[in-house]
Protein backbone atom coordinates (compact mmCIF):
# COMPACT_ATOMS: atom_id res chain seq x y z
CA UNK A 1 0.00 0.00 0.00
CA UNK A 2 1.31 3.56 -1.00
CA UNK A 3 1.60 6.92 1.35
CA UNK A 4 -1.18 9.08 1.09
CA UNK A 5 1.77 11.52 -0.44
CA UNK A 6 2.59 9.45 -3.38
CA UNK A 7 1.78 12.08 -5.78
CA UNK A 8 4.11 14.75 -4.24
CA UNK A 9 6.95 12.45 -3.56
CA UNK A 10 7.22 11.66 -7.05
CA UNK A 11 6.20 15.63 -7.99
CA UNK A 12 9.98 16.33 -5.53
CA UNK A 13 11.61 13.59 -7.51
CA UNK A 14 10.77 15.32 -10.69
CA UNK A 15 11.64 18.70 -9.45
CA UNK A 16 15.06 17.42 -8.52
CA UNK A 17 15.21 15.79 -11.86
CA UNK A 18 14.43 18.87 -13.97
CA UNK A 19 16.86 20.65 -11.97
CA UNK A 20 20.23 18.92 -12.11
CA UNK A 21 22.47 21.07 -12.41
CA UNK A 22 20.86 24.28 -12.50
CA UNK A 23 20.35 26.94 -9.65
CA UNK A 24 16.95 28.79 -8.78
CA UNK A 25 17.79 32.05 -7.52
CA UNK A 26 15.69 33.60 -4.54
CA UNK A 27 13.38 36.05 -6.09
CA UNK A 28 10.37 38.09 -4.85
CA UNK A 29 7.31 39.72 -7.11
CA UNK A 30 8.99 43.43 -7.30
CA UNK A 31 12.53 42.22 -8.21
CA UNK A 32 14.31 42.66 -11.84
CA UNK A 33 14.87 39.02 -13.10
CA UNK A 34 17.13 38.55 -16.84
CA UNK A 35 15.36 34.90 -17.99
CA UNK A 36 17.19 33.19 -19.94
CA UNK A 37 15.60 31.51 -21.87
CA UNK A 38 16.52 28.28 -24.44
CA UNK A 39 15.17 29.00 -27.91
CA UNK A 40 15.11 25.97 -30.46
CA UNK A 41 15.78 27.38 -33.99
CA UNK A 42 15.37 24.08 -36.36
CA UNK A 43 18.38 22.11 -35.51
CA UNK A 44 20.11 24.47 -33.27
CA UNK A 45 19.63 25.85 -29.94
CA UNK A 46 20.06 29.31 -28.17
CA UNK A 47 19.48 31.25 -25.57
CA UNK A 48 17.70 34.51 -25.61
CA UNK A 49 17.06 37.18 -22.24
CA UNK A 50 14.11 37.92 -21.30
CA UNK A 51 14.28 40.87 -18.75
CA UNK A 52 11.58 42.14 -16.58
CA UNK A 53 9.64 43.01 -13.38
CA UNK A 54 8.64 39.89 -11.54
CA UNK A 55 4.85 40.87 -11.09
CA UNK A 56 3.69 37.45 -9.53
CA UNK A 57 4.80 34.15 -8.08
CA UNK A 58 2.12 31.43 -8.01
CA UNK A 59 1.57 27.87 -8.18
CA UNK A 60 3.64 25.60 -5.36
CA UNK A 61 5.87 23.09 -5.86
CA UNK A 62 6.65 21.15 -9.22
CA UNK A 63 3.55 24.01 -10.43
CA UNK A 64 4.94 26.84 -9.57
CA UNK A 65 5.26 29.73 -12.21
CA UNK A 66 6.27 33.15 -12.13
CA UNK A 67 5.29 36.34 -14.21
CA UNK A 68 7.46 38.36 -15.86
CA UNK A 69 6.15 41.96 -16.80
CA UNK A 70 8.15 44.22 -19.21
CA UNK A 71 7.65 47.01 -21.74
CA UNK A 72 8.11 46.12 -24.93
CA UNK A 73 8.35 48.79 -27.34
CA UNK A 74 5.55 50.85 -25.92
CA UNK A 75 3.83 47.85 -25.27
CA UNK A 76 3.20 45.85 -22.19
CA UNK A 77 4.34 42.14 -22.66
CA UNK A 78 4.07 39.55 -19.54
CA UNK A 79 5.46 35.70 -19.65
CA UNK A 80 4.64 33.42 -17.11
CA UNK A 81 7.35 30.68 -17.23
CA UNK A 82 7.19 27.54 -15.01
CA UNK A 83 9.46 27.68 -12.89
CA UNK A 84 10.83 24.23 -13.16
CA UNK A 85 10.37 24.65 -16.67
CA UNK A 86 13.73 22.57 -18.38
CA UNK A 87 13.28 25.59 -21.31
CA UNK A 88 14.82 27.98 -18.52
CA UNK A 89 18.23 28.14 -18.80
CA UNK A 90 18.89 29.99 -15.58
CA UNK A 91 17.29 33.33 -13.97
CA UNK A 92 19.55 36.08 -12.83
CA UNK A 93 18.37 38.89 -10.48
CA UNK A 94 19.39 42.29 -11.83
CA UNK A 95 17.67 44.23 -9.24
CA UNK A 96 16.04 43.60 -5.71
CA UNK A 97 12.24 45.64 -5.31
CA UNK A 98 10.35 46.87 -2.56
CA UNK A 99 6.92 45.72 -2.72
CA UNK A 100 4.06 45.32 -0.45
CA UNK A 101 1.89 43.44 -2.35
CA UNK A 102 2.72 39.44 -3.37
CA UNK A 103 0.99 40.15 -7.01
CA UNK A 104 1.82 43.43 -8.02
CA UNK A 105 -0.91 43.61 -11.14
CA UNK A 106 -1.33 47.20 -10.20
CA UNK A 107 1.88 48.17 -12.79
CA UNK A 108 -0.51 46.96 -15.80
CA UNK A 109 -2.66 50.02 -15.19
CA UNK A 110 0.86 52.53 -14.88
CA UNK A 111 3.53 53.49 -16.84
CA UNK A 112 6.64 55.07 -16.71
CA UNK A 113 7.51 56.99 -13.57
CA UNK A 114 4.67 55.86 -11.61
CA UNK A 115 5.42 51.93 -12.29
CA UNK A 116 8.82 52.76 -10.85
CA UNK A 117 9.60 49.88 -8.32
CA UNK A 118 12.45 51.12 -5.27
CA UNK A 119 14.92 49.11 -4.67
CA UNK A 120 15.05 47.01 -1.65
CA UNK A 121 18.59 46.98 0.03
CA UNK A 122 19.43 43.66 2.02
CA UNK A 123 19.80 40.66 0.14
CA UNK A 124 18.11 37.51 -0.59
CA UNK A 125 15.06 36.60 1.21
CA UNK A 126 15.46 33.06 1.26
CA UNK A 127 17.73 30.07 0.06
CA UNK A 128 16.77 29.72 -3.90
CA UNK A 129 16.93 26.20 -4.61
CA UNK A 130 19.80 24.31 -5.84
CA UNK A 131 20.07 21.97 -8.10
CA UNK A 132 23.31 20.37 -6.82
CA UNK A 133 25.94 19.32 -9.61
CA UNK A 134 25.32 17.74 -12.73
CA UNK A 135 25.92 14.10 -12.35
CA UNK A 136 27.90 11.64 -14.68
CA UNK A 137 26.13 11.36 -17.83
CA UNK A 138 25.47 7.52 -17.59
CA UNK A 139 23.35 8.42 -14.97
CA UNK A 140 21.29 11.14 -17.44
CA UNK A 141 21.02 8.43 -20.08
CA UNK A 142 19.63 5.95 -17.48
CA UNK A 143 16.55 8.16 -17.05
CA UNK B 1 -3.81 -10.77 -26.82
CA UNK B 2 -1.76 -10.99 -23.73
CA UNK B 3 -2.75 -10.49 -19.69
CA UNK B 4 -3.27 -6.66 -18.99
CA UNK B 5 -2.60 -5.32 -15.28
CA UNK B 6 -4.90 -4.36 -12.19
CA UNK B 7 -3.66 -1.18 -11.43
CA UNK B 8 -4.64 1.47 -8.62
CA UNK B 9 -5.12 5.12 -10.03
CA UNK B 10 -2.67 7.29 -7.58
CA UNK B 11 -3.37 10.71 -9.08
CA UNK B 12 -2.28 12.90 -11.62
CA UNK B 13 1.00 15.15 -12.21
CA UNK B 14 2.87 16.83 -14.36
CA UNK B 15 6.46 15.50 -16.23
CA UNK B 16 8.62 17.79 -18.02
CA UNK B 17 9.95 16.59 -21.68
CA UNK B 18 13.54 17.75 -22.55
CA UNK B 19 12.33 20.41 -25.37
CA UNK B 20 10.28 21.95 -22.53
CA UNK B 21 7.44 20.89 -22.66
CA UNK B 22 4.89 19.49 -20.66
CA UNK B 23 3.69 15.90 -20.15
CA UNK B 24 0.24 15.49 -18.20
CA UNK B 25 0.56 12.17 -16.51
CA UNK B 26 -1.97 9.47 -14.80
CA UNK B 27 0.11 7.66 -11.99
CA UNK B 28 -1.12 4.14 -12.21
CA UNK B 29 0.15 1.64 -9.33
CA UNK B 30 0.27 -2.39 -9.89
CA UNK B 31 0.10 -2.95 -5.94
CA UNK B 32 0.69 -5.89 -5.68
CA UNK B 33 -0.52 -7.49 -9.02
CA UNK B 34 -0.52 -11.11 -8.44
CA UNK B 35 -1.70 -14.03 -10.67
CA UNK B 36 -4.43 -15.95 -8.54
CA UNK B 37 -5.52 -18.65 -11.18
CA UNK B 38 -6.03 -19.59 -14.77
CA UNK B 39 -8.74 -20.78 -16.98
CA UNK B 40 -7.36 -23.44 -19.57
CA UNK B 41 -9.76 -24.48 -23.14
CA UNK B 42 -9.65 -28.06 -21.42
CA UNK B 43 -11.24 -27.26 -18.54
CA UNK B 44 -13.16 -24.36 -18.31
CA UNK B 45 -13.84 -23.86 -22.69
CA UNK B 46 -11.64 -20.49 -22.67
CA UNK B 47 -8.27 -19.37 -22.07
CA UNK B 48 -7.46 -16.43 -19.18
CA UNK B 49 -5.23 -15.42 -16.37
CA UNK B 50 -7.01 -14.61 -13.18
CA UNK B 51 -5.49 -11.34 -11.84
CA UNK B 52 -5.86 -10.27 -7.90
CA UNK B 53 -4.22 -6.60 -6.72
CA UNK B 54 -4.42 -5.15 -3.28
CA UNK B 55 -4.06 -6.31 0.21
CA UNK B 56 -7.49 -6.18 1.83
CA UNK B 57 -7.80 -7.40 5.62
CA UNK B 58 -8.48 -10.66 5.80
CA UNK B 59 -10.54 -10.57 8.88
CA UNK B 60 -12.96 -9.15 6.78
CA UNK B 61 -13.07 -11.22 3.64
CA UNK B 62 -15.64 -14.70 4.37
CA UNK B 63 -14.25 -18.09 4.53
CA UNK B 64 -15.35 -18.75 0.99
CA UNK B 65 -12.82 -15.86 -0.44
CA UNK B 66 -9.95 -16.93 1.84
CA UNK B 67 -10.19 -20.55 0.56
CA UNK B 68 -9.94 -19.66 -2.79
CA UNK B 69 -6.97 -17.91 -2.20
CA UNK B 70 -5.31 -20.28 0.28
CA UNK B 71 -6.35 -22.99 -2.61
CA UNK B 72 -3.75 -21.44 -4.93
CA UNK B 73 -1.42 -20.41 -2.03
CA UNK B 74 -1.46 -16.60 -2.87
CA UNK B 75 -1.97 -13.80 -0.21
CA UNK B 76 -5.85 -12.58 0.04
CA UNK B 77 -6.71 -9.87 -3.23
CA UNK B 78 -9.32 -7.25 -3.01
CA UNK B 79 -9.86 -7.05 -6.81
CA UNK B 80 -9.71 -10.00 -8.68
CA UNK B 81 -10.35 -9.78 -12.47
CA UNK B 82 -10.11 -12.32 -15.17
CA UNK B 83 -8.30 -11.23 -18.53
CA UNK B 84 -8.53 -13.34 -21.76
CA UNK B 85 -5.28 -14.57 -23.19
CA UNK B 86 -4.96 -15.73 -27.13
CA UNK B 87 -3.58 -19.49 -25.98
CA UNK B 88 -1.79 -21.47 -23.07
CA UNK B 89 1.68 -20.54 -23.60
CA UNK B 90 0.69 -16.56 -22.77
CA UNK B 91 -0.63 -17.98 -19.17
CA UNK B 92 1.98 -16.77 -16.55
CA UNK B 93 2.28 -18.93 -13.79
CA UNK B 94 -0.37 -19.14 -10.64
CA UNK B 95 1.39 -16.78 -7.74
CA UNK B 96 3.35 -14.80 -10.01
CA UNK B 97 3.95 -11.23 -9.15
CA UNK B 98 2.96 -8.82 -12.42
CA UNK B 99 5.90 -6.36 -12.83
CA UNK B 100 5.09 -2.29 -14.29
CA UNK B 101 7.72 -3.48 -16.89
CA UNK B 102 4.75 -5.55 -18.63
CA UNK B 103 4.40 -2.07 -20.73
CA UNK B 104 7.14 -0.74 -22.41
CA UNK B 105 7.70 3.10 -22.49
CA UNK B 106 5.86 5.02 -25.63
CA UNK B 107 3.54 2.29 -25.93
CA UNK B 108 -0.16 2.21 -26.18
CA UNK B 109 -2.76 0.82 -24.08
CA UNK B 110 -6.33 0.63 -23.05
CA UNK B 111 -7.54 1.70 -19.57
CA UNK B 112 -11.09 0.52 -18.26
CA UNK B 113 -12.31 2.00 -15.02
CA UNK B 114 -15.67 2.77 -13.35
CA UNK B 115 -16.26 6.57 -13.91
CA UNK B 116 -16.58 8.89 -11.13
CA UNK B 117 -20.60 9.09 -10.20
CA UNK B 118 -22.36 12.16 -11.19
CA UNK B 119 -25.79 11.02 -9.74
CA UNK B 120 -29.10 12.14 -11.30
CA UNK B 121 -28.09 14.52 -14.30
CA UNK B 122 -29.90 16.90 -16.28
CA UNK B 123 -29.94 16.49 -20.09
CA UNK B 124 -27.49 19.35 -21.03
CA UNK B 125 -24.60 17.75 -18.62
CA UNK B 126 -25.91 14.13 -19.35
CA UNK B 127 -25.74 14.16 -23.24
CA UNK B 128 -24.22 18.18 -24.16
CA UNK B 129 -27.56 19.36 -25.38
CA UNK B 130 -27.88 22.86 -25.77
CA UNK B 131 -30.66 23.67 -23.51
CA UNK B 132 -33.60 26.50 -24.09
CA UNK B 133 -33.11 29.98 -24.85
CA UNK B 134 -32.49 32.85 -21.91
CA UNK B 135 -35.38 35.25 -23.26
CA UNK B 136 -37.92 35.04 -25.61
CA UNK B 137 -40.49 34.00 -23.63
CA UNK B 138 -38.94 31.22 -22.00
CA UNK B 139 -39.68 30.48 -18.12
CA UNK B 140 -38.40 27.81 -15.79
CA UNK B 141 -36.94 25.40 -18.06
CA UNK B 142 -33.70 27.13 -19.05
CA UNK B 143 -31.93 23.50 -18.69
CA UNK B 144 -34.90 21.38 -20.57
CA UNK B 145 -34.25 18.70 -22.76
CA UNK B 146 -37.27 20.44 -25.39
CA UNK B 147 -39.39 18.29 -27.45
CA UNK B 148 -39.04 14.35 -26.98
CA UNK B 149 -41.20 12.99 -30.46
CA UNK B 150 -43.23 13.72 -32.75
CA UNK B 151 -47.22 13.78 -32.74
CA UNK B 152 -50.13 11.81 -32.56
CA UNK B 153 -48.21 9.71 -35.15
CA UNK B 154 -46.05 7.86 -33.75
CA UNK B 155 -47.77 9.08 -30.44
CA UNK B 156 -44.80 7.99 -28.36
CA UNK B 157 -41.63 8.84 -26.79
CA UNK B 158 -39.12 6.22 -28.84
CA UNK B 159 -36.87 4.02 -26.97
CA UNK B 160 -32.96 5.22 -26.20
CA UNK B 161 -34.37 8.58 -26.30
CA UNK B 162 -31.74 10.81 -24.55
CA UNK B 163 -33.45 12.45 -21.41
CA UNK B 164 -31.81 13.15 -17.77
CA UNK B 165 -30.66 10.09 -15.36
CA UNK B 166 -28.20 8.62 -13.78
CA UNK B 167 -24.51 10.09 -15.02
CA UNK B 168 -21.49 8.57 -14.33
CA UNK B 169 -20.43 5.35 -12.23
CA UNK B 170 -20.42 3.25 -14.66
CA UNK B 171 -17.74 1.10 -17.08
CA UNK B 172 -15.65 3.54 -19.16
CA UNK B 173 -12.50 2.41 -21.04
CA UNK B 174 -9.98 4.83 -22.79
CA UNK B 175 -8.12 3.43 -25.44
CA UNK B 176 -4.58 4.70 -26.68
CA UNK B 177 -3.21 6.32 -24.30
CA UNK B 178 0.55 6.44 -24.22
CA UNK B 179 3.41 5.30 -21.69
CA UNK B 180 5.54 7.94 -20.77
CA UNK B 181 7.27 6.20 -17.90
CA UNK B 182 7.83 2.81 -16.34
CA UNK B 183 8.90 2.93 -13.06
CA UNK B 184 9.50 -1.35 -11.58
CA UNK B 185 10.96 -0.48 -8.32
CA UNK B 186 8.39 0.85 -7.46
CA UNK B 187 5.21 -1.20 -9.42
CA UNK B 188 4.21 2.25 -11.31
CA UNK B 189 3.32 3.03 -14.67
CA UNK B 190 2.55 6.78 -15.92
CA UNK B 191 0.09 7.44 -18.09
CA UNK B 192 -0.57 10.84 -20.70
CA UNK B 193 -3.76 12.10 -20.01
CA UNK B 194 -6.36 11.18 -17.88
CA UNK B 195 -7.77 7.87 -16.57
CA UNK B 196 -11.05 7.13 -16.15
CA UNK B 197 -12.40 6.68 -12.41
CA UNK B 198 -11.99 8.98 -8.90
CA UNK B 199 -8.33 8.23 -7.27
CA UNK B 200 -7.69 5.00 -5.58
CA UNK B 201 -9.91 3.98 -7.59
CA UNK B 202 -9.24 0.18 -9.68
CA UNK B 203 -8.59 -0.29 -13.32
CA UNK B 204 -7.53 -2.03 -15.98
CA UNK B 205 -4.94 -1.70 -17.99
CA UNK B 206 -4.51 -3.62 -21.24
CA UNK B 207 -2.24 -3.50 -24.74
CA UNK B 208 -4.27 -1.09 -27.07
CA UNK B 209 -6.86 -3.33 -29.08
CA UNK B 210 -5.99 -0.66 -32.23
CA UNK B 211 -2.62 -0.21 -32.29
CA UNK B 212 0.41 -3.65 -32.47
CA UNK B 213 2.08 -4.03 -29.89
CA UNK B 214 5.98 -3.35 -29.65
CA UNK B 215 7.84 -6.47 -29.39
CA UNK B 216 9.43 -5.16 -26.56
CA UNK B 217 7.16 -5.71 -24.74
CA UNK B 218 7.54 -9.27 -22.76
CA UNK B 219 4.84 -12.48 -23.11
CA UNK B 220 3.80 -13.72 -21.49
CA UNK B 221 4.39 -11.36 -19.01
CA UNK B 222 6.66 -9.37 -16.84
CA UNK B 223 6.65 -11.17 -13.31
CA UNK B 224 8.80 -12.12 -10.48
CA UNK B 225 8.17 -15.81 -9.82
CA UNK B 226 6.34 -17.25 -7.00
CA UNK B 227 7.75 -17.83 -4.10
CA UNK B 228 8.20 -21.80 -3.71
CA UNK B 229 6.38 -22.46 -1.13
Amino acid sequence: MWPMNLIQTLEQEEAARVLVGKKIPSFDPGDTLRVNVKIKEGERERVQAYEGVCIARSGGGLNANFTVRKISFGEGVERVFPLYSPSIDSIDVVRRGKVRRAKLYYLRDRRGKSARIVERSGGARNEGIDGGEAPAPEETAAE
Amino acid sequence: MRTGVIARKMGMMRLFAEDGAHVPVTVLSLDGCTVVGQRTAEKDGYTSVVLGAGAPKVKRMNKAERGQFAKVNVEPKSKVVEFRVDSADLLPPVGAEITADHFVVGQKIDIAGTSIGKGFAGAMKRWNFGGLRATHGVSVSHRSHGSTGQRQDPGKVFKGKKMAGHLGDERVSTQNLEVVRIDAARGLIFVKGSVPGSKNGWVEVRDAAKVKRPDAAPTPAAFKEPAVA
